[in-house]
Order: structure tokens, then C-alpha cells, then sequence
């Protein structure tokens, strides 16, 4: 699994990568009641606000972490949303994708670095 | 940025692993581990703590006047009845402007030789100067800084207060009371902005902490943060200041006519006499074209204070706002209040929330969202 700065992980699922949000992230953002995924077969840039994340308390937006094409979402997160909370890293996966330049997950950070990089 | 003020709790706040956040000037909890869902549903169903210690605690009183004297100037700032305010009896009022806008909300009791009244944190101030500047000299209005406020809401909240304060039973809603803890005088009323049965405790900061933590070493009592005081409140139709109300929108607009006593109507014994009467007299004979309402947005997403309202789903025709807007944990659903102008909306309309560029249909519907419980014999 490999994580970015804005609290996604990312894991390679064939050809395409599952992204989803780290426990971290779905802790701040609270009692999460509102998910809304991007459309599938759209092409998405690097940190183009793509999903969008209502606590009881605020709107967050969710930025793709590479470029590629959304390839499926995770329509169950949409109809329960408090998955995100239950089992952020697990069931409650967002979208899958397939990146442009699949050697650009290697410029992410590995879970040593992630848990550094939120201590 | 100016530096955040702290309650007398915040010690006990970060010992309890609160998430706090900027408000009012003050560094409050926003929720604790808890969080803001299962807070909102522990109050409902059991009780909960509030620091509430930013509001302004404002006493009122004279040394060559009557109570009686006192009360007859309070009501040329208060469209509400004060004079007939039993003694140890709290009252929901306003101040309005000139123009009939609301400075802010209030609580007022009539504690026998003073009043006692609880305003907004964010308008302490402004407050404390407009009583000041608006009564006779002869009248002393001090914002007291020396004591806490905390209120204990929720059906389990008399059983947990009485087992460190005493007998309870005998107050009603909106009933005051002094209790003695640890040789100070706590100022406990029935009352809350949760909907639900509870009370408000004004106690001395130096015993705040040691209370508070007796309290929540009873069962079923947890502590609550802003963020679920905010959707208890709203579950209940209640307006918060600065988004539900300002110096722009009168009483009367804000639905909140029930507060303004007969005796002062038109046509009352004491009719008029107050500040913004002329709009808000009138307002109470012709109804004005625009109200708060309560809304359900149809889908899943909350729409929240600032979303604008229209009667089409492409932003033509602009027909009001959303002032507060959230997830009601009790009904599991987007909940909001706003404000519809009538000169451009008619009932049968369809009505759609601006969200993100997209318009998101809404259905009006009558408050409060869920009942209030108050305990009235």
C-alpha cells in the first residue's frame, strides 16, 4: 500500500489502483453521512477535486492522487457512508483507477513514511 | 490573530481528549473521542455536559430603584413581557434595533433583588455596551467574568445533577434556583438549548472543574462538545445568532412572535414602548414576506448556512437562503432552516439548493424537526 500527503492510500488491483482514505483522515473528518463519487471513464489530473466527503460538521474534497481514468467506483460507500469510518482501508475502498504513469507510485510514501508523516 | 480565551474547563477538556476549535474568541471543544453523532444520541437518550462558559453572564440591578423600577426600563430594550416575570422565573427574549433587527437573543431571570441574563459569546460585548448606554444611570449592568457556565441536558439529567446538588423535582421549566456546592451558591435553572429537559448552572471558576468532574463520574452523563450542541439545537428549530439571526431580520421574520408576550402587542396593557416597535408591531398585524422555514433536502447531501435557495434548477430565480443546515443524527437525514421571501416564492414552488454548481431539490416542512421534551407540570 502506498500512501499520499492527503491521506489516501493507493493499492495496486491488477492493472488499476483501489484508492481509499487512511484511518487517520476518516478520524478528523468525524461522523462521515455524505459521499460523492466521481463518474466512471472520466480522466482525472493529479489533485483535481474529485470526491467529495460531508462530515455532520464540514465538506471535504478528496483529490486524485495521479493522473489516469476512473475505471469503477464504490457505490456501497455512497449508500452507507459511515463504511468510511467503520473500515476506511478496508470494504470502504472510493474509487479504482488506472494511472497514466504507473511508475509514479513510487513517489509515494510507504506506510513507514505515512505514519511519520501524520505523528 | 488575537489569542484564543479559555474556560475554566480546558484543562479538564484536553484531559478528555477534545478536538477543539476557534469560536467566538474561545477555544472550545468541538467534540470529544466520542464524536458528534454518538454525543448528539448519548443526550438524546441519557444526558451530557456542556462548557458553556464563553456566553456572557449579565447582572442587573440597582441600589435606589425598584425590581418593579428596573423592569419597566428593561422593557423599553425587550419587546417581551418583563415586569411579569415571576420572581425565580427565566424568560427567552431579544434586543431589537431601531429598525426591528436583532442585536441578539437572550435569557432573562428575575432573581428577586436583580436580573440575571445569559447572551451570546460573540455578542458579549456589543451587548454589555447597548444595556449600558440604553438604561438609566441609575441602574448598574455588570458582565461578570468570574463565574462558569455549564449545562446539564438530556431525560437523564435531573437524577445526575440532583445526586450532587440536591432535590430537584420541584423545578419546572424555565424555574430558578440557587443550590449551595462546597460552600458557593450555584444559580441553576431548567432550561438548555438542546429541546430536551435540563439545566444551566452558573458556578464560581474556582469550583467549575471539581464539579464537573463529580458530574461525569456519574453513569450515563457524557460530555458534548459544540458540534452536536449545534445539531441538537437545530433538530429542535432552535436559532443560533449570526446565522439564524442578525441585526437585519426582525423577530417576527424569524418566527420567533411567540416570544413576544400579548401585554406588548398591540392592543396589550403595555403595548409598545420598545425598541423597533414600529416594524415589529406592524409585522405582527401583516405578516412579512420573509420567514425562516425548515427544509428537507431530498437527497443524502446536508445543506448548509450559506446555500443559496431557488425555484428553478438552473439559479433564475433566487428565492431565499439556507441559514444553518446538517445531519439530524435522531432522523438520519439532511436537515435545514433558512429564510424564504414570499415576493418571490409561493407555496407549491418547487425550491433546489445551490451545491457545488449543482442544484439539489428540497421539500419544506414544519418545525421543530423533532420534538422538544421540556418538563412542564
Amino acid at each position: 500500500m502506498k500512501f499520499t500527503e492527503e491521506h489516501e492510500w493507493l493499492e495496486l488491483d491488477g492493472d488499476t489502483v483501489k484508492v481509499g482514505i487512511t484511518e487517520y483522515a476518516a478520524e478528523q473528518l468525524g461522523d462521515i453521512v455524505f459521499v460523492e463519487l466521481p463518474d466512471v471513464g472520466i480522466s482525472v489530473t493529479k489533485g483535481q477535486e474529485i470526491v467529495v466527503i460531508e462530515s455532520v460538521k464540514a465538506a471535504s474534497d478528496i483529490l486524485a492522487p495521479l493522473d489516469g481514468e476512473i475505471t469503477e467506483i464504490n457505490d456501497a460507500i455512497v449508500d452507507d457512508p459511515s463504511m468510511v469510518n467503520n473500515d476506511p482501508t478496508g470494504e470502504a475502498w472510493f474509487f479504482k483507477m488506472s494511472l497514466k504513469n504507473q511508475s509514479e507510485l513510487d513517489g509515494l510514501m510507504s506506510e513507514d513514511e505515512y505514519k511519520k508523516h501524520i505523528e | 490573530m488575537n489569542k484564543l480565551n479559555r474556560t475554566a474547563l480546558y484543562d479538564l477538556h484536553r484531559s478528555l481528549g477534545a478536538k477543539s476549535i476557534p469560536f467566538a474568541g474561545y477555544e472550545m471543544p468541538v467534540n470529544y473521542p466520542l464524536g458528534i453523532m454518538k454525543e448528539h444520541l448519548y443526550c438524546r437518550k441519557s444526558a451530557g455536559l456542556f462548557d458553556v462558559s464563553h456566553m456572557g453572564q449579565l447582572i442587573i440591578r440597582s441600589a435606589t430603584q425598584s425590581m418593579q423600577s428596573i423592569a419597566t426600563e428593561l422593557e423599553k430594550l425587550l419587546p417581551i413581557d418583563i415586569l411579569g416575570l415571576g420572581e425565580d422565573r427565566q424568560r427567552y427574549g431579544f434586543l431589537p434595533n431601531r429598525q426591528g433587527g436583532i442585536i441578539d437573543d437572550l435569557m432573562i431571570s428575575n432573581r428577586g433583588d436583580h436580573f440575571f441574563v445569559v447572551i451570546n459569546a460573540s455578542r458579549k460585548e456589543i451587548d454589555f455596551k447597548y444595556f449600558k448606554e440604553n438604561i438609566s444611570k441609575e441602574i448598574d449592568v455588570e458582565l461578570i467574568s468570574t463565574r462558569s457556565l455549564i449545562a446539564i441536558q438530556g431525560p437523564k439529567s435531573e437524577k445526575i445533577l440532583s445526586s450532587q446538588i440536591g432535590e430537584l423535582s420541584s423545578l419546572n421549566y424555565l424555574d430558578v434556583k440557587n443550590f449551595t456546592y462546597n460552600g458557593e451558591i450555584l444559580w441553576v435553572s431548567r432550561s438548555g438549548y438542546t429541546g430536551q429537559d435540563g439545566f444551566e448552572i452558573s458556578i464560581p471558576n474556582s469550583l467549575c472543574e471539581v464539579f464537573c468532574k463529580s458530574i461525569l463520574e456519574q453513569k450515563g452523563i457524557e460530555p458534548i462538545g459544540l458540534g452536536a450542541r449545534d445539531t441538537l439545537r437545530l433538530e429542535c428549530g432552535l436559532c443560533l445568532y449570526g446565522q439564524d439571526l442578525n441585526e437585519t431580520i426582525t423577530p417576527i421574520e424569524a418566527g420567533l412572535k411567540w416570544a413576544i408576550q400579548k401585554v406588548r402587542r398591540t392592543g396589550g396593557e403595555r403595548e409598545g414602548g420598545f425598541t423597533g416597535q414600529e416594524k415589529i408591531l406592524a409585522q405582527i398585524d401583516t405578516p412579512p414576506s420573509f420567514k425562516r422555514e425548515a427544509f428537507f433536502p431530498d437527497g443524502k447531501a446536508p445543506l448548509r448556512s450559506g446555500t443559496k435557495l431557488f425555484s428553478d434548477d438552473s439559479g433564475k430565480n433566487e428565492i431565499g437562503l439556507i441559514t444553518s443546515g446538517s445531519y439530524s443524527p435522531t432522523l438520519e437525514r439532511p436537515i435545514s432552516m433558512g429564510y424564504l421571501n414570499y415576493t418571490k416564492f409561493k407555496v407549491g414552488d418547487p425550491i433546489f439548493g445551490e451545491l457545488r454548481t449543482k442544484f439539489f431539490p428540497i421539500k419544506r416542512t414544519k418545525l421543530p424537526f423533532v420534538p422538544t421534551s421540556f418538563k412542564r407540570n
